[in-house]
């Protein structure tokens, strides 16, 4: 029972740490990216290919793998997102669902289409008992560095100058840039450290949510659940909802097999149906 | 159909733009006689056909949520799916063997699904209409999954279709097949084209345009809304019986994302609010999509993707054009696929620094265009009035 919270935990965590760069462009920046798992699927391709065929150890490719999935992410931002900012909802949608598909058809070719596995250091598998509760010692890694992401995040967009900027860009783009702040750049900053952020999430997440071309397509869904559920005024929220999806579906797996995921998406339309703008946010009067 | 003289002649007016709305223009003719000589002239290319008719059918039911009433969907494949299953479901237990009369029922069928869902887009903006249309399609796909009376993951299995009206029974090479589809598309497209003509979808087009000054004109918004989603479920669910009925079989990809995405993708290639949009657009992705296809199996959506994108970013027409220009470029050069992918990349990220460039290029091959138009025009006027 509590094994099954702890995994929950860890799962939710990982969402997290995937969707918080989605929430940030979706919220902060209205940007509708459903390409936002294709970073996801980059980080993890990056670190099978690092830590599998390039021998480096795995916590070295972990930081490398955020890095490099920062550094794609704002060449792509620079040169193809900077110009659909301004187009309609749906046009984003089609745009970002274009990279999607290229991105699938590219890596199922280069990498094939089977499911790709880390190799995973020994003193990271296994389990050790804590007061009689199995705890996987990858899980316990997870959290960790999922809880301190989460710190620095709120940490940066709280009590920063870059933060306080950012908000002043998101809530009013063309006073912020009267003031002097380079709102492009900001942004910028902002789409690398999501898209490194999410990198990094399916890089961790590589083993737990399984890695194959389709994963874009197939967690697109889930992330957007925690941003749209979880409302994008804050990093709590999305938080919050992550956490509950994390531990909803591993212990609806777990309890009700045969209902699978069809409860999250039940919850997902009650939700928005309820308060569109998420369940964690205030109005906003626009 | 002039009004009574009673009516204001405000009204008179509107009743005239629609009555010249609704005239049939001899390009509307030519392409459905067109329609009609491809069932002789292209007897090799029934099954494609088919296909097309039915992707046209469904593109045609997106439309009118999508061009007319302004309402974005990405799960418009829950009730093509939702028809196609009952269609399937009642041929194959026998409960409802004639094709017409089921394929009544499945729409009858979808168009209760979409009567009840269509509550759920009245609320939020666009994003949460994404969201929730995207969440209907999934949970039925679940559904569909998990229950036995749709096979799960094997799909519907060992449906045998009777034959049409009782007299016409379904060949192997899909002549009866396409005759009706094409039959089932044009009787809906009248229909549709009725609707979109009229009063009431003259009101859709102000609630696309602005919500809240229509809803002050004294038009009912989530009424029409209502009755026009409910419309088009209908309407997709019957395009999604005549898949099952075409092909005997349904599985689980009648409900997958990517057939609402392709609907869409369809809709934005063929344009939307003019209901040919969705026919043209069905066209031309089954002809592009079956060509690539052979030429690059299994990885053909990656050409698809860069269409997409360039489309989006280069407006439709000179996007398409430069999108095909760098597949023709890829294979005329026979570039392996490794290096084509490498290669467009590179383009694509260069096209992106240098769009200004190109849309100044564009624009004034658009503005030359226009004026050449123009001239041409007045030239003819007048020779005619000369």
């Amino acid at each position: 029972m509590l094994t099954i919270l702890f995994d929950g935990v860890a799962y939710g965590m990982l969402l997290f740490v995937v969707a918080c760069g989605l929430a940030v462009t979706l919220g902060l920046m209205n940007f509708v990216n459903l390409a936002h798992g294709a970073f996801a699927m980059a980080g993890g391709y990056l670190t099978v290919i690092m830590v599998n065929r390039l021998g480096l150890p795995f916590l070295s490719a972990l930081p490398l793998a955020f890095v490099l999935t920062a550094v794609i992410g704002v060449v792509l931002e620079r040169t193809l997102y900077i110009h659909v900012y301004s187009k309609t909802h749906l046009e984003q949608v089609l745009f970002s669902i274009g990279l999607v598909f290229m991105s699938v058809a590219a890596v199922d070719y280069v990498m094939g289409s089977q499911q790709q596995f880390v190799s995973i250091p020994t003193y990271l598998q296994g389990q050790i008992n804590l007061f009689g509760v199995g705890i996987g010692r990858y899980r316990l890694l997870i959290i960790l560095v999922c809880s301190l992401l989460t710190l620095a995040l709120q940490f940066a967009l709280a009590s920063t100058r870059f933060g306080s900027r950012l908000r002043a860009a998101v809530d009013d783009a063309r006073v912020a840039r009267g003031l002097g702040i380079n709102v492009n750049a900001v942004f910028a900053v902002t789409f690398a450290v999501g898209s490194g952020l999410a990198g990094l999430g399916g890089a961790l997440g590589a083993e737990i949510l399984g890695l194959d071309p389709h994963f874009p397509l197939k967690f697109m869904i889930y992330f957007l659940i925690v941003v749209t559920v979880g409302g994008t005024s804050s990093i709590t929220g999305p938080f919050i909802a992550s956490l509950v999806l994390g531990i909803g579906d591993v212990a609806g797996k777990y309890y009700a097999p045969q209902f699978g995921s069809f409860i999250i998406y039940i919850i997902m339309i009650v939700v928005l149906i309820w308060r569109p703008q998420g369940l964690f946010s205030r109005a906003v009067a626009k | 159909m002039s009004l009574p003289a009673s009516y204001s002649p405000a009204a008179q007016q509107a009743s005239n733009i629609l009555a010249v709305r609704a005239r049939w223009s001899p390009l509307e003719v030519a392409f459905w006689l067109a329609a009609v000589a491809s069932i002789f002239l292209l007897s090799s290319k029934h099954l494609i056909l088919t296909e097309i008719a039915i992707l046209g059918l469904f593109a045609l039911s997106l439309d009118l949520i999508l061009g007319y009433a302004g309402i974005v969907s990405l799960g418009h494949a829950a009730f093509f799916g939702f028809g196609a299953y009952v269609a399937g479901i009642l041929a194959k237990y026998g409960i409802i063997k004639e094709p017409v009369l089921a394929l009544l029922a499945s729409g009858l069928a979808a168009t209760v699904l979409g009567f009840v869902t269509s509550f759920l887009v009245l609320r939020g903006s666009d994003l949460t209409r994404l969201m929730v249309t995207l969440g209907v399609a999934l949970v039925l796909r679940e559904i569909a999954n998990r229950l036995d009376i749709t096979g799960g993951a094997d799909g519907l299995q060992g449906i045998v279709m009777e034959p049409l009206l009782g007299h016409f029974p379904f060949d192997i090479f899909g002549k009866t097949a396409y005759v009706y589809s094409l039959t089932v598309l044009f009787v809906l497209f009248l229909i549709t084209r009725r609707i979109v003509n009229s009063p009431f979808g003259l009101s859709l087009r102000s609630v696309r345009g602005n919500p809240l000054r229509a809803a002050a004109i004294g038009i009912h918004v989530n009424g029409r809304l209502v009755a026009v989603y409910t419309i088009a479920a209908g309407i997709a669910g019957i395009a999604g019986a005549l898949l099952t009925q075409t092909t005997q079989f349904a599985s689980l990809s009648v409900l997958d994302f990517e057939r609402s995405a392709d609907v869409l993708l369809i809709l934005i290639i063929g344009g939307t609010g003019y209901l040919y949009g969705g026919l043209i657009g069905a066209v031309l992705f089954k002809l592009v999509q079956d060509y690539l296809a052979n030429v690059t199996p299994q990885y053909w959506q990656f050409w698809l993707g860069l269409a997409l994108v360039m489309m989006i970013m280069f407006g439709r027409v000179y996007g398409a054009v430069i999108a095909a220009l760098i597949f023709a470029l890829c294979t005329a050069t026979k570039l392996p696929f490794m290096q084509s992918i490498i290669f467009t990349v590179v383009l694509v990220l260069v096209l992106g620094v240098v769009r200004p460039h190109i849309l100044k290029i564009t624009s004034a091959i658009t503005e030359r265009a226009i004026a050449l138009q123009q001239s041409l025009k007045a030239r003819l006027s007048r020779r005619g009035s000369a």
